[in-house]
């Protein structure tokens, strides 16, 4: 073998995900002594600077964690707040923020599908490459990104950071007919949906995969979104209020993002493929049938074809969505009253990149006196980190830049948020 | 001719910004074939050397590495243009301005020695001179649009600089503080989202960061007559655009003897 049995390999500046980060790897006497994710996203202090904020304050200025998945925050702190003070909001309210979040998983997986993941199934370096040989993929894709952000338009009020969510609902009540013009674009969209799994399925998937935990929420009888009991696939399941006792974050030097493993366990997994596993048997008959034919079988535990799972998941959205939209009645009020109490509230919701929790503490004036977020990137670094170490020991006689290449494809397969996880990537292989 | 090149950089920020451009669903293949998408690591692999004619750039600055990078950027790139709230006026994060940041690191990080950071989240007009500033949080697609198509042709941007008054006006809105008392910014607010906030019943929150020359003592007066006490006043110019100037001014009118946000 011409290689040598020492070096380090880095990856600057991962492109394709969102945020930023950098992979280092060390290679010692041929074999993968470290690999660590770095994500240098500089720290916002969100966690600090909610104390003292009113608690009507969280959905507004949590959603600037992340510009790609807003509405996973605001989703998460209206049900924290919420619970802190002790209300409910009706079942029509709890569907409208349901068809919102509809809206942001196709808006966020389409752009994870189409313009940051299939470049690399396809050989391209970006899909403004992929389009100037298909264009027509490309378009697809920014249509069915667009029918999503026609969704949070009209739901939020914003495609990104929306307007229209309050704690205890929302500030307006979209009209019927404006329902209806919505529901027009989401059945073109289904077709286009369908059209995208097709085609993912024909992609070529590197036979690797992992036996990791998985954790999802769950709500029996429905693919959980915005709300359901943590549940893993190793038997685990707890209420959102108990987050804190099973997952135990850890700060590691050389990232701003905290690591979780559940207590007691170790490393885990959520995401995309963990719903996919503990929820399959609740899609939609369309989007089972989808995934049916895609070939995704019973589980998935092969990182790359997360693609799959993510155009499956679209086309559950798109089927949801006009399920909600067909037997939406503007909810009057369209708000609940929040009146603050003293008291601890947690939330946790799907986001596009898996479970987000949220708790807050309240005092009897409504001012938040503590904020705890734990988002889903964090979540996965330790098993994304554990993964790239089994995957490079595998890949050793690449080359430093076919090597460097191969990992940036193995890490965008976790779609990590990289601003929302500060609390990554230039890659490095220190081969000595 | 040469087609112009493209960058898009990031600092301290959420993404929201750059997602724009992703945004122009039906524009953005024109765009790509009119200007080289030559710097967007969001969106491509493919990193082309500087210099660059057009550099959009998210985020504030919060490290002394990225105090040194914004200096690199501004030397490659012809035309500077800063894109949002956090690269205007430090964002939300700059919160930490009004607040003791090494006790902030202790109330997130367990290990605040692993932390490396600035007291202070500034805009990047703070660090070099920018060409253009285009404010929001985030941004609008169609201003954004109308920054790119300007810079292309070589004219000045027409973004209106008056309040989303005008804008509420515009679109047929009813007042939401006259009709019903609801705390709104929208006088002293740099017009630009279309008077979103209003339209959906609700006051403005003031996400696209000051007019020019907003009337401070009358904005205070009116939020105040709406029953919101000081703290109130003050926290509604502490959020996306806290570092603004005209809203740190605001603030100190609204609790003069202040020295601390809470």
């Amino acid at each position: 073998m011409t290689h040598r049995n020492d070096r380090t390999l880095a990856v600057r500046a991962i492109a394709r995900v969102e945020g930023e980060g950098a992979m280092h790897v060390r290679v010692r006497g041929g074999a993968v002594e470290d690999v660590r994710l770095e994500i240098y996203e500089p720290p916002r202090f969100f966690e600090a600077f909610l104390r003292g904020r009113r608690h009507t304050e969280p959905p507004d200025i949590t959603a600037r964690i992340c510009g790609i998945c807003p509405v996973a925050y605001q989703m998460s702190a209206c049900l924290a707040i919420e619970a802190a003070c002790g209300i409910e909001v009706t079942e029509p309210i709890a569907d409208l923020r349901r068809l919102l979040y509809c809206g942001e998983w196709i808006e966020s997986h389409a752009l994870h599908i189409h313009l940051l993941h299939a470049p690399d199934f396809l050989g391209y370096t970006s899909a403004l490459a992929l389009a100037e040989d298909r264009r027509d993929l490309v378009e697809r894709g920014l249509a069915l990104k667009k029918a999503g952000n026609a969704i949070m338009e009209l739901v939020g009020g914003r495609a990104i950071h929306p307007v229209n969510v309050r704690v205890g609902g929302f500030y307006r009540a979209p009209a019927r007919p404006e329902m209806a013009a919505l529901a027009e674009k989401l059945r073109v969209a289904l077709d286009q949906a369908l059209d995208t799994v097709r085609w993912a399925s024909g992609f070529e998937f590197p036979d690797f995969h992992h036996d990791h935990e998985m954790l999802a929420l769950v709500t029996p009888g429905q693919y959980a979104i915005d709300r359901g009991t943590p549940t893993s696939t190793g038997g685990l399941a707890f209420a959102p209020a108990e987050f804190e006792e099973h997952v135990i974050e850890e700060h590691v030097p050389h990232s701003t993002a905290l690591h979780a493993r559940l207590a007691g366990r170790g490393r885990y997994l959520t995401g995309p493929a963990a719903r996919y596993n503990l929820s399959r048997q609740w899609l939609s008959p369309v989007a089972r049938q989808a995934a049916d034919e895609a070939g995704l079988g019973a589980e998935c535990r092969n990182p790359y074809r997360s693609i799959l799972v993510r155009a499956v998941e679209v086309v559950y959205a798109v089927d949801e969505a006009l399920r909600l939209i067909g037997q939406y009645e503007p909810p009057a009020p369209c708000y609940v009253d929040v009146p603050p109490q003293a008291g601890v509230g947690h939330g946790a919701t799907e986001a596009p990149r898996g479970v987000l929790f949220h708790r807050y503490a309240i005092d009897a004036d409504g001012l938040i006196t503590s904020a705890r977020i734990v988002p889903p990137t964090s979540q996965n670094q330790a098993s994304i980190e554990d993964d790239l170490r089994r995957f490079v020991a595998g890949r050793l006689d690449l080359d430093d830049q076919q090597l460097t290449w191969q990992c940036e494809q193995a890490i965008r397969n976790y779609d990590p948020c990289i601003s929302c996880a500060t609390h990554f990537l230039d890659l490095t292989v220190d081969r000595a | 001719m040469d087609v112009p090149t493209l960058a898009v950089w990031k600092f301290a920020s959420c993404d929201g910004c750059q997602l724009t451009l992703l945004d122009c669903e039906d524009e953005l293949l024109a765009i790509a074939g009119r200007v080289k998408i030559a710097r967007f690591t969001e969106a491509s692999s493919e990193v082309q050397p500087g210099p660059y004619d057009v550099s959009l750039v998210e985020g504030s600055i919060t490290t002394a590495d990225d105090a040194e990078r914004i200096r690199q950027v501004r030397e490659m790139s012809r035309t500077l243009v800063t894109i949002g709230a956090c690269a205007t006026a430090g964002g939300v994060q700059a919160l930490r301005n009004f607040a003791d940041v090494g006790e902030f690191t202790s109330v997130v990080y367990a290990r605040p020695d692993y932390i490396s950071t600035l007291a202070t989240s500034t805009p990047i007009a703070a660090h070099v001179d920018v060409d253009f500033e285009l404010h929001g949080c985030p941004i609008d697609r169609r201003q954004l649009l109308e920054v790119i198509t300007a810079l292309l042709v070589g004219r000045k941007p027409n973004i209106p600089a008056h309040s989303v008054c005008f804008e509420c006006k515009q679109r047929g809105n009813v007042c939401v503080v006259v009709a019903h008392g609801t705390p709104c910014l929208g006088p002293v607010t740099h017009a630009g989202c279309g008077a979103l906030c209003p339209a959906h019943h609700r006051g403005c929150y003031g996400c696209f960061g000051p007019m020019e020359t907003p009337n401070a003592g009358a904005q205070v007066g009116l939020l105040r007559a709406t029953g919101m006490d000081e703290a109130d006043v003050v926290r509604a110019f502490r959020t996306f655009n806290s570092g603004a100037p005209a809203f740190i001014e605001l603030s100190q009118v609204a609790r003069p003897h202040e020295r601390r946000s809470e």
